[in-house]
C-alpha cells in the first residue's frame, strides 16, 4: 500500500487560516490502513482543527467525508453536488487523491494533510517499512525476493557495499541491510551460487529517470 | 607479466614487485598547495597517489581536479570516483577528462552515504555501482566504446581499481565479493584498513584457495593509528571497520605523548608481517591528514627506495 504519515498540524492551520468554510476529505483506501486518512483521521484532524479556530475565536466551518478512493473520477464524482459549499479542501488521501481532487475540482483549493512516504506494508500495528519504489522493472527473482532497489540506502545492485555491520545499515544501526537479508534469502533458497553473478546495468528509464511515467492496457480499455 | 596501460603503479606490479600507494585528501577549498605540498611529502616513497573523492561525502575540491595537480607533478595519481554523486553521463565524462591528462589508474567506489557528510539533505545518484563503474572503465578501454555504444576517440587507457572491505558483514561473502569484483574487471584491490590481521590472514587464504590472488593484485590497506581515542573512533564509529581490543588497549595502556609513535610503530609491524603474505601484492598506507608520516613507515617497514619501472 502506499504508506502516508500524519502532517503537523500547524502545517495544516497555515494553509487554510483565510479559509471560512473547508471540507477534510479522506480516503478509504491505503491511507486508512496505514491510520492517516481514513474515516477516524478525518474525525480527528477536523474536531482538532475546529477546537483550534474556536480558540482563536474564529468559527469556521469545517465538514467530514470520507471516499471510497480518491485516485478515481467514480468516487471523486460523489462530490461534485457538494463542493461548491465549500470554499478549500484538505485532502488526507496521499499525493495522488490530493492531485486527482485538484485536478476534478480546478477552481477548489486543495491542500494536503498528510505527507506522502512510500509503498510499504504494516510490520506490526504503528509500524510502518518501505519495500517498494515503483522502478517499474522488477528485479526481484534475482534477488530471492529482496529489494535492493527500495531497501539498500544506496540502491547498490550488487552489494553488499563496505558499510554493513552485523547485518544492519551504515546509515542507521536499526535498519537491515537489505543485501545481508538477500544472500541469507539465496542460502536458504540453495542459490547461493548465484550471487556471483554480476547484476547488469539497470535501465533507469522506467523509473522517475524516464520522467512521468504511465501504464497503457489496451486489453482492458473499453 | 604483460601491462595493459601506461599506469605506474601496474608496472610495479607486473614487474612482480610490492607496490607502495597512498593517498591525498583533496583541500575543502581551492588552493592548489594544499594537495600539491602532501604531494611532495609521500611522493618519493610511494607509485602512485590515490586522491579521494568527497570522502565521508564531505564536500571538497574535486578528485579529478586534484589528480590533473599531481598528474602534472609528473607523479601517477589514483582517480577515486564515487557512484553517489554522478550518473553514468558524468562518470564517463570525468574518465574522459582524467584520460586527456593521461591519468593512468582509477579506482571505483560507492561511496560512504551522504548522511554522513555536510549535505545530509542532498539527493544520491546511484545510478551504477562500484562493480559497474569498473565495468565501464574496462569497456570504455577495452571496446573503445561508450556504454551507449559509439566507438570512443582515444579511449582511456586506465588501470582498473576496486576496493575490497575483508571485514564488513557477513564474512561468508567476503571472498565470493572479491570474485565477483575481479569478474567485473578489477585488476587491482585496495583494501579497507586492516587491525584484525588474523582475519585478513584468513581472508587471503579463501582468496588464495579460489586462486584469486593471481588473477588480481592485492594491495592491503594500512592506516597508523595517531592516538588510543583514535582507535576507540574507528572501532565504534566508523562502519565496516575491525579494530581489535587488543590494539585498543596497547594504544590505551601507552602514555599520551608516546601513542602517535606507537601507533607508527604498530603500522611498520603490521606491514612487516603482512609482506609475508602468499597475494599481498603491495600496501595502500592511508596516513588521514598525516601524510608526512608515510616515508618514515615506508622505510621502516623496508619498502624503500621505490624500483624505477
Amino acid at each position: 500500500m502506499i504508506v502516508a504519515d500524519k502532517k503537523p498540524i500547524e502545517e495544516i492551520i497555515e494553509d487554510i487560516k483565510d479559509h471560512q468554510k473547508i471540507l477534510v476529505l479522506g480516503c478509504n483506501e491505503c491511507v486508512t490502513v496505514c491510520e492517516a486518512g481514513g474515516k477516524k483521521e478525518v474525525g480527528i484532524l477536523a474536531s482538532a482543527l475546529r477546537m483550534y479556530f474556536l480558540n482563536q475565536g474564529k468559527e469556521k466551518k469545517i465538514d467530514e467525508r470520507t471516499l471510497e478512493r480518491q485516485c478515481d473520477h467514480e468516487y471523486l464524482e460523489e462530490i461534485r453536488n457538494d463542493i461548491d459549499q465549500y470554499d478549500a479542501v484538505v485532502s488526507i488521501a496521499c499525493g495522488v487523491g490530493v492531485q486527482f481532487t485538484a485536478e476534478k475540482y480546478l477552481a477548489m483549493p486543495v491542500y494536503p494533510g498528510v505527507n506522502t512516504c512510500f509503498m510499504g506494508a504494516t510490520e506490526e500495528r504503528g509500524l510502518w517499512t518501505e519495500r517498494c519504489q515503483g522502478c517499474g522493472q522488477c528485479i526481484l527473482s534475482r534477488t530471492g525476493g529482496i529489494c535492493p532497489v527500495s531497501r539498500c540506502a544506496k540502491r547498490v545492485m550488487n552489494g553488499p557495499c563496505g558499510g554493513s555491520t552485523k547485518g544492519m545499515c551504515e546509515i542507521n544501526k536499526e535498519l537491515l541491510c537489505a543485501w545481508q537479508l538477500i544472500v541469507e534469502r539465496l542460502k536458504a533458497l540453495d542459490r547461493f551460487a548465484e550471487y556471483e553473478e554480476l547484476s547488469p546495468i539497470k535501465d533507469w528509464s522506467t523509473d522517475r529517470a524516464g520522467g512521468p511515467r504511465k501504464v497503457v492496457r489496451e486489453d482492458v480499455q473499453s | 607479466m604483460k601491462t595493459n596501460t601506461p599506469s605506474r603503479l601496474e608496472k610495479v606490479l607486473a614487474a612482480g614487485q610490492m607496490a607502495v600507494t597512498s593517498e591525498c585528501g583533496p583541500p575543502r577549498g581551492s588552493d592548489p598547495d594544499a594537495i600539491t605540498k602532501k604531494a611532495e611529502l609521500i611522493k618519493d616513497h610511494v607509485d602512485a597517489i590515490n586522491i579521494t573523492d568527497n570522502q565521508t561525502s564531505v564536500t571538497r575540491m574535486c578528485s579529478l581536479a586534484a589528480c590533473i595537480r599531481i598528474k602534472l607533478m609528473g607523479l601517477d595519481p589514483v582517480l577515486q570516483m564515487v557512484t553517489r554523486d554522478r550518473n553514468r553521463i558524468a562518470l564517463q565524462s570525468d574518465i574522459l577528462g582524467a584520460a586527456s591528462y593521461d591519468i593512468a589508474n582509477i579506482l571505483c567506489l560507492s561511496g560512504d552515504h551522504q548522511s554522513f557528510g555536510d549535505c545530509a539533505q542532498g539527493q544520491n545518484v546511484h545510478d551504477l555501482d562500484s562493480m559497474q563503474l569498473v565495468q565501464t572503465a574496462r569497456h570504455m578501454r577495452d571496446e573503445g566504446k561508450f556504454l551507449g555504444g559509439d566507438d570512443i576517440k582515444r579511449p582511456p587507457q586506465m588501470f582498473v581499481g576496486a576496493a575490497a572491505n575483508p571485514f564488513a558483514d557477513p564474512f561468508e561473502i567476503r571472498v565470493p565479493r572479491l570474485a565477483k569484483k575481479i569478474k567485473a574487471g578489477a585488476e587491482f584491490i585496495q583494501t579497507q584498513c586492516i587491525y584484525n590481521l588474523d582475519k585478513f590472514e584468513e581472508w587471503m587464504k579463501l582468496t588464495r584457495d579460489r586462486g584469486l590472488h593471481e588473477q588480481v593484485y592485492i594491495l592491503a590497506g594500512m592506516t597508523p593509528m595517531k592516538s588510543a581515542g583514535m582507535a576507540k573512533y574507528m572501532k565504534n564509529r566508523v562502519p565496516g571497520m575491525d579494530v581489535p581490543d587488543e590494539l585498543v588497549k596497547r594504544l590505551s595502556d601507552t602514555p599520551k605523548e608516546k601513542q602517535a609513535e606507537e601507533g607508527i610503530k604498530i603500522c611498520i609491524e603490521d606491514i612487516q608481517r603482512l609482506k609475508e603474505v602468499e597475494g599481498v601484492s603491495g600496501f595502500h598506507v592511508m596516513a588521514i591528514e598525516w601524510e608526512e608520516m608515510v616515508p618514515e613507515i615506508v622505510e621502516a617497514a623496508g619498502l624503500y627506495p621505490r624500483p624505477t619501472v
